[in-house]
């Protein structure tokens, strides 16, 4: 047998080897024993110095070509076992993907917070300054001067928490009308503002009765300040906080402080004006008062009513959120429950 | 007030439908409660004839009846006593339903077959309370010629609509039907034909021969009084006892009835009393005396004071003026002389005399809320016709009067441009005086001028603005234009205060906890719990319940109670916190206190829940300072912040505990609540903290500012000594701080250890420094000389070993 036909056999049989190999290992001692000193290559070319000298480097060449070709065979087999072996160690981490995620805390605003930041953020788009009062209040402010005297019948209205005889919880926001009217410069331009805060009625606590809540005063005084003004604008506030598809109505009402006086409905949530128990089958809920601030009010604050105008309304954040998510007791908002609180976590 | 449709219509040409009549009151005078239709939800109830009653052979009471219905006739077991042969009764078919949605089915009445039942008044809807007496214990028998078979609704006033309205202060007019008939008929521009009876003093007597009174004008301006002599009391005739019991009145007798059917139809109270138990023949108008008593016809006892107005015969008060009558003068059924009394009485001081004994009648609802003035003589006239109508009764001459107020009517001045300008509507003036003519006001216009004159009964109007709001309602609040204010540039925005209030809650939130809203009004003990400065405590005068008694003068307290309540329902895990006032008082003698502004927080149980690859760590004192110091650094306070511990606060545990100072400036407290404040809560251990807000938004603030990231690379050196275990990381870290020179850039601790491995009384800790030079490239011999420095004075000042 030729030196040749050795080394094509030395190749055949490495090639073989190779190909059977799975294990990175027997690779290496493959490569080792094909292609180390030691290894058949080697040990085939010792025989060269027998050839012709023409013979040598054909011979030569053809030993390297193997040596190549062996070389270039390992390291194709070496990284196909290699990629096998990542391929299979992936597979072995995969993981439950529907396992849940790390829980991460986060906190909510209370609804009746929501609903306060929802209407004061409208507003100052419209150019209304946000303002806040004391919440124990004196009589004058509360009462007097928004046009009820003592003794007057729209005070039994408004059962009083009374600290003394003219200190009191203030029992709704209005007083930051004369508060505001009393302080602001007309010189300067009119008086557009929004007053949110903590409102105290002596009831006992039901599901319709809290004796504290919020209210949401808005007060717009000026030279030209009409009820069709009033109007426009408590149908945009509507509209933004409730939706466009909300319809609303005004009706002929009374408050002391304002004159005309009416109260808004807009269509009852739970039936969309179809007439449900929750509206009285009427299709409507009362939602906020307002009216044209009586000449009264601007006179007792200094304001010359005679050139100046304009209109008032008072909103209860309590009972718009109560609307909007159909809560039924007013309690729950002042109960802290965190299961109540967590609730209103969509912030879309 | 309820008001029946079929009353309205006698006056009205008005044939809507009566929910489309509600709901044009309720857009254009006053809130509508309820529309009811008595007989809705009943069906199968008819007329029928008694044509035998035999007795129940196995009952002492029960009877049975042959009934016929028109086209049958049905055997009925019935257990009234007044039934009899040859009434026409109320029958309820076989496969009926009466009050209460009870269905009545055939059955056997002890083992007598009964198709049906005869039917009481309230078993078919009508209330208990206004059933009168006579039909009170059995069965009603309708009229003679009711027809048999027929529904008996129409018969007892149960298939008209009641349209329950609900008055405001103001329109006391509506409170009545004559006012509702009139503000209808300028809604709906019609002409009412409204009736009023005369009076013809039939009589033979005159008034003032019978009685005499007098009257202090200041608190009964115009008070009348007639004699109707030789009654016969007996029941009002049905088409009275019906009206009455539609508006909830319970019928009595014929002149007690008359003076409830007035009061509804004109809203004028009237009184009548048995003139022969009148002592003197004397009445009078006056306040009580001391120690006055009276029964008042609900056979209740009051003690009268001297700020009650009565109306009182020679010995004694037989009346408190204007809310109920007293027993003493009562109508009987022996009553054959009665004395009518129609007043205005002063609505202030009915007022207070009516709340004080909360009596509500109502009388005293119309006498408070003011009535027409100008009708009293037409009201007692009418009440004096149908008495003797109805009583036989003769009408003595001439109308005794104490005293009258001269009824002027009022003339309020607007002009066209006023009411357009107000409106924001374009009118013209025959609009405008339409209005005022529907309205019943006469008008005088000159230009653009209008003098209009007001009927007494709208006794609310009395200046522009009211007129006004009569224009905007009849003109319909629908057709106002729809338009925004004019803002010339207004720009709204928040104010700073409301700026970083906003941002602590959203900070807070972002952190994890809640937004919780308790009660500001709380027990006297909490609200003086947690104090941050000494304060004196605001009390309510008249609290509904010790609960809300005293305002509060923390924040924490509230947020403990919310925690109770949450551990009460098995809510271990809580994180909540409350922005929201505070009220101090510094000086008894100041009534008002000072309202600041907290911020406080509360986290109870575990922050994280366990999860399959979580633990659930309890919470700690670490955990809430993590979070408040985060807050107060998005705050942007300028200024070392720094936590001392204190054990000042009874509340606080006292080891577990620091101020919060800011600038050497004391703005809160953070903390584990003292076990034993947690125990009377009832609540599991629970770290707090309460900041002054209002403190914190007054401190100047740091903007955002850019500090140039170095390009050199920085040097670590991580440090570990052993100290006393009293000295406080922030004793350490100052003294590094101080001596580490410019080149240390930051501190961090990494480790405690207080364990075996340390001598008794000691602890270690482990700090990582980090050194930058933002000019150069470090060298190691610098850093190496700053870390020295800091180790030698860590020795030195406080014994400490490096390890």
């Amino acid at each position: 047998m030729s030196l040749k036909e050795d080394l094509t056999q030395i190749k055949d049989q490495g090639l073989a080897e190779i190909a059977a190999t799975d294990d990175l290992k027997a690779l290496n001692d493959i490569r080792v024993s094909l292609l180390g000193k030691k290894g058949p290559i080697t040990t085939a070319l010792r025989g060269i110095r027998d050839l012709s000298p023409e013979e040598r480097p054909q011979v030569g060449s053809y030993a390297n070509t193997i040596r190549d070709e062996l070389t270039t065979e390992i390291d194709a087999r070496k990284q196909a076992i290699e990629a096998k072996e990542l391929a299979q160690k992936l597979a072995n981490e995969t993981i439950d993907v529907t396992l849940p995620g790390n829980q991460v805390r986060q906190g909510q605003p209370h609804v009746i917070q929501q609903i306060i930041d929802e209407v004061v953020d409208l507003f100052i788009r419209m150019g209304y300054q946000v303002l806040v009062g004391p919440e124990v209040e004196e009589d004058k402010y509360n009462f007097e001067m928004m046009n009820l005297p003592k003794d007057h019948p729209a005070r039994d209205m408004q059962d009083t928490f009374y600290l003394t005889d003219d200190i009191l919880m203030r029992t709704q926001t209005s007083p930051m009308q004369a508060r505001t009217l009393e302080k602001h410069n007309f010189e300067d331009g009119g008086l557009k503002m929004i007053s949110p805060g903590i409102v105290y009625r002596r009831d006992t606590d039901d599901p319709t009765h809290s004796h504290q809540f919020h209210q949401i005063e808005g007060l717009v005084v000026d030279k030209n300040i009409t009820m069709s003004d009033l109007k426009g604008t408590l149908a945009t506030m509507i509209h933004e906080i409730f939706g466009t598809k909300f319809n609303y109505r005004l009706r002929p009402s009374y408050f002391p402080f304002t004159e005309p006086s009416v109260e808004v409905d807009v269509t009852c949530f739970n039936c969309m004006g179809k007439g449900c128990d929750v509206c009285k089958h009427t299709g409507w809920i009362e939602v906020l008062g307002a009216g044209m601030v009586h000449p009264n009010v601007l006179k007792m604050a200094g304001v010359d009513s005679d050139q100046f105008g304009g209109f008032a309304f008072g909103i209860g954040p309590d009972r718009f959120a109560m609307l909007k998510y159909g809560v039924s007791d007013i309690r729950d908002f002042y109960l802290d429950d965190v299961r109540f609180l967590n609730q209103f976590d969509r912030r879309g | 007030m309820k008001i029946s449709y079929k009353w309205l219509q006698e006056y009205l040409d008005l044939d809507l439908p009566a929910q489309e009549v509600a709901e044009k009151i309720e857009r254009s005078s006053v809130e509508v409660d309820s529309v009811k239709v008595p007989m809705d939800g009943l069906k199968k109830i008819v007329v029928g004839l008694v044509t035998k009653v035999e007795p129940h052979p196995d009952s002492d009471h029960l009877h049975i009846c042959q009934v016929d219905v028109g086209d049958e006739s049905l055997q009925i077991v019935c257990g009234a006593p007044n039934v009899a042969e040859g009434e026409k009764v109320i029958v309820a078919l076989p496969g009926s339903r009466i009050a209460n949605n009870v269905k009545i089915k055939r059955s056997k009445m002890r083992g007598i077959e009964s198709s049906g039942m005869l039917c009481s008044l309230d078993e078919i809807g009508l209330d208990k309370e206004v059933v009168p007496n006579e039909w009170a214990d059995g069965i009603y028998l309708l009229p003679d010629d009711a027809v048999l078979g027929d529904a008996v609704f129409s018969y007892l006033g149960m298939d008209d609509a009641l349209i329950n309205i609900d008055v405001t202060p103001n329109r006391g007019d509506m409170l009545s039907i004559y006012g509702t008939v009139k503000d209808l008929a300028a809604i709906y521009n019609l002409k009412d034909h409204f009736n009023v009876r005369s009076v013809t003093e039939n009589g033979q007597q005159a008034t003032d021969t019978e009685i005499t009174a007098t009257a202090n004008p200041d608190l009964a301006p115009t008070y009348k009084l007639r004699v109707i002599n030789n009654v016969l009391i007996k029941p009002s005739p049905r088409w009275l006892q019906i009206k009455l019991w539609q508006a909830g009145i319970k019928p009595i007798n014929n002149v007690v009835d008359v003076t409830n059917y007035v009061l509804w139809k004109y809203g004028q109270p009237m009184h009548s009393y048995d003139l022969d138990k009148i002592n003197g023949q004397h009445l009078d108008v006056r306040y009580a005396k001391a120690g006055e008593t009276i029964t008042t016809l609900d056979e209740k006892s009051y003690e009268l004071n001297e700020t009650d107005m009565v109306v009182a015969d020679k010995n004694q008060p037989v009346g408190i003026a204007g809310i109920m009558g007293g027993q003493q003068t009562e109508i009987t059924n022996e009553t054959t002389n009665v004395v009518l009394e129609a007043a205005v009485f002063d609505p202030i001081k009915l007022r207070k005399t009516a709340r004080h004994y909360v009596i509500r009648t109502e009388a005293s609802q119309r006498f408070e809320r003011g009535i027409n003035v100008g009708g009293v003589q037409q009201a007692i006239d009418e009440a004096a016709a149908l008495i003797s109508e109805l009583a036989n009764g003769e009408v003595a001459k001439g109308t005794l009067n104490a005293t009258e107020l001269e009824s002027v009517e009022p003339v309020v001045s607007t002009t066209l441009t006023h009411i357009n300008k107000v409106l924001g509507t374009e009118l013209s003036m025959n609009q405008v005086v339409d209005i005022f003519d529907r309205l019943g006001f006469t008008t005088d216009v000159e230009n653009d001028a209008l003098a209009v004159k007001i009927p007494l009964r709208r006794w609310d109007i009395h200046e522009a603005a009211d007129l006004d709001e009569e224009v905007a309602r009849i003109y319909g609040y629908d057709n106002l234009p729809v338009t925004l204010p004019d803002t010339d540039g207004m720009v709204g925005h928040l104010t700073e205060p409301q700026k970083l209030a906003r941002s602590a809650r959203q900070v807070l939130e972002g952190l994890g906890l809640t937004q919780a809203i308790s009660y500001s009004l709380t027990t006297a003990k909490k609200a003086g719990m947690f104090l941050m400065q000494p304060s004196l405590a605001t009390e309510l005068k008249w609290p509904m319940t010790q609960d809300h008694a005293v305002l509060r003068m923390n924040l924490i307290s509230g947020l403990l109670d919310d925690v109770a309540y949450n551990n009460a329902r098995k809510v271990k895990d809580i994180a909540l916190y409350e922005q929201g006032r505070v009220f101090y008082r510094n000086d008894a003698d100041e009534v008002r206190p000072v309202e600041v502004e907290h911020l406080a927080g509360a986290i109870s149980g575990s922050l994280d829940q366990a999860g399959w690859n979580q633990k659930a760590l309890p919470v700690d004192f670490y955990q809430l300072k993590g979070i408040v110091n985060q807050l107060l650094i998005n705050l942007s306070i300028s200024g070392e912040i720094e936590y001392v511990a204190t054990d000042e606060l009874p509340e606080m545990h006292p080891g577990k505990t620091a101020k919060i100072l800011v600038h050497g400036h004391e703005v809160g407290f953070i903390g584990e609540v003292h076990p034993s404040i947690a125990k009377q809560f009832k609540i599991a251990p629970t770290y707090v903290f309460e900041l002054n807000l209002q403190e914190i938004t007054n401190m100047p603030k740091n903007d955002n500012q850019y500090q140039l990231i170095s390009k050199y690379p920085t040097i670590k050196r991580d440090i570990a000594i052993e100290v006393a275990k009293e000295i406080s990381n922030e004793q350490i870290i100052s003294v590094i701080k101080k001596r580490g020179g410019k080149l240390l850039n930051s501190i961090h601790l990494f480790d405690v250890y207080d364990g075996d491995k340390v001598a008794a009384g000691q602890k270690s800790l482990a700090y990582s420094l980090v050194f930058v030079n933002t000019k150069e490239t470090l060298k190691d011999e610098d850093v190496n000389a700053a870390v020295d420095k800091i180790k030698k004075h860590l020795t030195e000042e406080l014994s400490a070993t490096i390890r």
